[in-house]
């Protein structure tokens, strides 16, 4: 098969290098080249064959490996080291220091309780609110595509745009938040000492950008369920929301958890929330490092405190977690496959 | 059978009535319901927008009283032109299309090539390596900053925009993203015709898959420029306000650069403005994107 399709590209190139003259009489003749250049051609196509797939790969993964995969080990490298941001050539190794100082540390406790804490509420509302607006979205609406690109403008405000706004919309003096929440008769509250108010509000600002997204991806699922099923769970009596729950989300399930587990990760690194949201000491979280995430927690060891091998030591802590997610995804998804 | 009757909770209406709209399955017409819900919905992810450009057009003292501003004040433009001499946003941007656009260009052109060869191309290690890019799209930026820093400080880069160029030059997601497209919209029998023809591996790339892929390159175009100008961790790391990304200059903002509401607001709100603009001109693409790699994905 595949010596056939080289011998007729080969009459196809050599053909091409005599223009004017008919493919069999270039054949007959060589071409101008002589069997010489043949040859070489036929060498030539095929290190092309075999050679393109890998150069096509290369660049990506040259890029790739060097600004990614390389720097994860140097991180894991790193987190042995005593690397202190104000003398960078003094590396020291010191094991694994870094990481007993963490487990005993109360700052990292709490960052990783924040992390979770804000995680949760911020993605339980958001795929939530995601999966109802997704069922609305899935009617014939007029106007589709407009209502679609609305619930996705969130996505394009920046995370240091949309926390800057919220900020302000979350001021205790002046702020719109405070300001509706007095009609309802609820006291001002003061979003960025408070405890859970400041995680609400930190958790606000992910649920509002990334509604529209995930209703997007939950919208694409909707579409893609056979309406026969629908038909049939009609035919068996079924109301609305029984074919919504028995239908729309079992379908739905290895969507539902490809967004929980997008979104988990996500929340695992949240970073530029919360250190906006705290102003100008953000990297601490708020005066009592309410809402101090891991990724804030590294970000100020680092490049606050200026402890660099601490910071590395907090990176692939979150690293791990995030492991750790991976493979109990991979235990639901083979569970998931089984029970179907 | 009008649409409104649709939207009526199951138990007003009679049985076969039902059974015949919920035959429909999801061709079902909204109801008033619905659209008001969605107009809930659809106010919620536009207020703030819309208050950022009353905020950014009122006075840092106005915005401190109660009741806050519910339109727009006269001094919209001198808050502009602060946001854009002082917060040094108009370096910012001029910077940022730069860099979101050389990192756009780059994705794109190695994500389609590195696609179309996952898709199309046998070659040893081919599943090893798909697999190697599938499983790290999700590394978290945290895991590369603190290497990244101490090369560019050995480089002496502090400060220049390459630093934060080069480390986001190609991303696993738009690699597999072109492999899930190319798999499906570029038929093998064209890349095989071609071969037949004598074509070489570049003008096959050249003449087939850029001109089937293009609908994708449009949408992972789209989508990395959105991620690139929004880049926020390792910006803030290796640029300061001496040149900054716009990221970089709103965080300046908020820890306190500029100390006045108003022009903060108006910062906001000129970094906010090219991509809601391409939300403007290319939303149907952009949320046909990522609708598109939500199946795949």
């Amino acid at each position: 098969m595949t010596s056939s399709k080289e011998a007729l590209a080969h009459s196809a190139s050599s053909a091409e290098a005599a223009p004017g003259t008919p493919p069999g009489a270039a054949r007959g003749a060589h071409g101008p080249g002589g069997p010489a250049a043949d040859s070489w051609r036929s060498r030539l196509y095929r290190w092309d064959m075999k050679g393109s797939p890998y150069a096509f790969v290369a660049p990506f993964f040259i890029l790739f490996g060097a600004f990614t995969l390389v720097p994860l080990l140097y991180t894991a490298w790193y987190s042995l080291h005593n690397v202190q941001l104000s003398s960078l050539d003094h590396q020291t190794w010191t094991g694994l220091d870094n990481y007993k100082n963490l487990l005993s540390s109360d700052f990292f406790w709490n960052a990783l309780k924040n992390t979770f804490t804000i995680g949760v509420i911020s993605t339980v509302p958001q795929l939530l609110a995601a999966l109802g607006l997704a069922h609305l979205l899935n009617y014939r609406l007029r106007g589709s595509t407009v209502w679609r690109v609305v619930m996705l403008t969130p996505y394009a405000t920046s995370v240091a745009a949309a926390t800057l706004v919220f900020t302000l919309l979350y001021s205790w003096d002046g702020g719109m938040i405070n300001w509706l929440l007095h009609f309802v008769g609820v006291g001002p509250v003061n979003w960025r000492e408070s405890d859970w108010g400041s995680q609400f509000a930190v958790s606000s600002i992910v649920v509002w950008r990334w509604t529209g997204y995930n209703a997007l991806i939950y919208l694409a699922a909707m579409q893609a369920i056979p309406a026969d099923l629908y038909e049939s769970a009609a035919l068996d009596g079924a109301n609305r929301w029984q074919q919504f729950r028995h239908v729309t989300v079992p379908q739905l399930r290895p969507t539902i958890l490809f967004t929980v587990v997008v979104s988990t990760i996500g929340a695992t690194q949240l970073f530029g929330e919360p250190l906006l949201f705290g102003g100008v000491s953000g990297s601490k979280g708020g005066s009592e490092h309410q809402y101090q995430t891991l990724g804030l927690y590294m970000y100020d060891q680092g490049w606050i405190v200026g402890n660099l091998g601490k910071a590395s030591a907090i990176a692939w802590s979150m690293f791990l977690i995030l492991l750790i997610i991976a493979a109990v995804n991979l235990l639901l998804t083979r569970r998931l496959r089984k029970s179907q | 059978m009008t649409t409104s009757e649709l939207t009526l909770p199951p138990k007003a209406r009679p049985t076969r009535a039902r059974r015949r709209v919920l035959g429909a399955g999801k061709q079902l017409h909204a109801g008033p319901v619905t659209y008001v819900v969605l107009a809930v919905f659809a106010l919620v992810s536009l207020a703030p927008l819309v208050w950022t450009a009353i905020a950014a057009s009122r006075t840092d003292r106005r915005l401190a009283q109660t009741p806050p501003p519910l339109w727009f004040g006269g001094n919209l433009f001198s808050n502009l032109q602060a946001a854009w001499d002082q917060a040094g946003l108009g370096t910012a941007m001029v910077n940022s299309v730069f860099v979101a656009g050389t990192i756009t260009v780059s994705t794109v052109l190695f994500a389609t090539l590195a696609g179309f060869a996952f898709a199309k191309l046998r070659f040893r290690f081919s599943g090893l390596l798909l697999l190697l890019t599938i499983g790290t799209m999700m590394i978290p930026p945290q895991l590369a900053v603190v290497p990244l820093y101490l090369w560019m400080a050995d480089l002496g880069w502090s400060n220049q925009l390459q630093t934060v160029i080069l480390p986001s030059l190609v991303t696993a997601f738009g690699t597999f993203f072109m492999r899930q497209y190319l798999v499906q919209a570029l038929p093998s029998e064209l890349v095989e015709a071609a071969r037949v023809d004598g074509a070489s591996s570049l003008r096959i790339v050249w003449h087939v898959v850029f001109p089937a892929a293009r609908p994708a390159m449009a949408v992972l175009g789209l989508l990395t420029f959105v991620f690139a100008w929004n880049d926020f961790l390792w910006p803030i790391i290796a640029l300061n306000q001496q040149n900054p990304t716009v990221q970089v200059a709103l965080n300046s903002l908020g820890t306190g650069y500029v100390p006045d509401q108003s022009v903060i607001m108006a910062g906001a709100l000129l970094g906010t403005l090219p991509l809601l603009i391409a939300f403007l001109l290319f939303g149907k693409q952009i949320v046909g994107g990522i609708m598109q790699g939500a199946i795949k994905g």
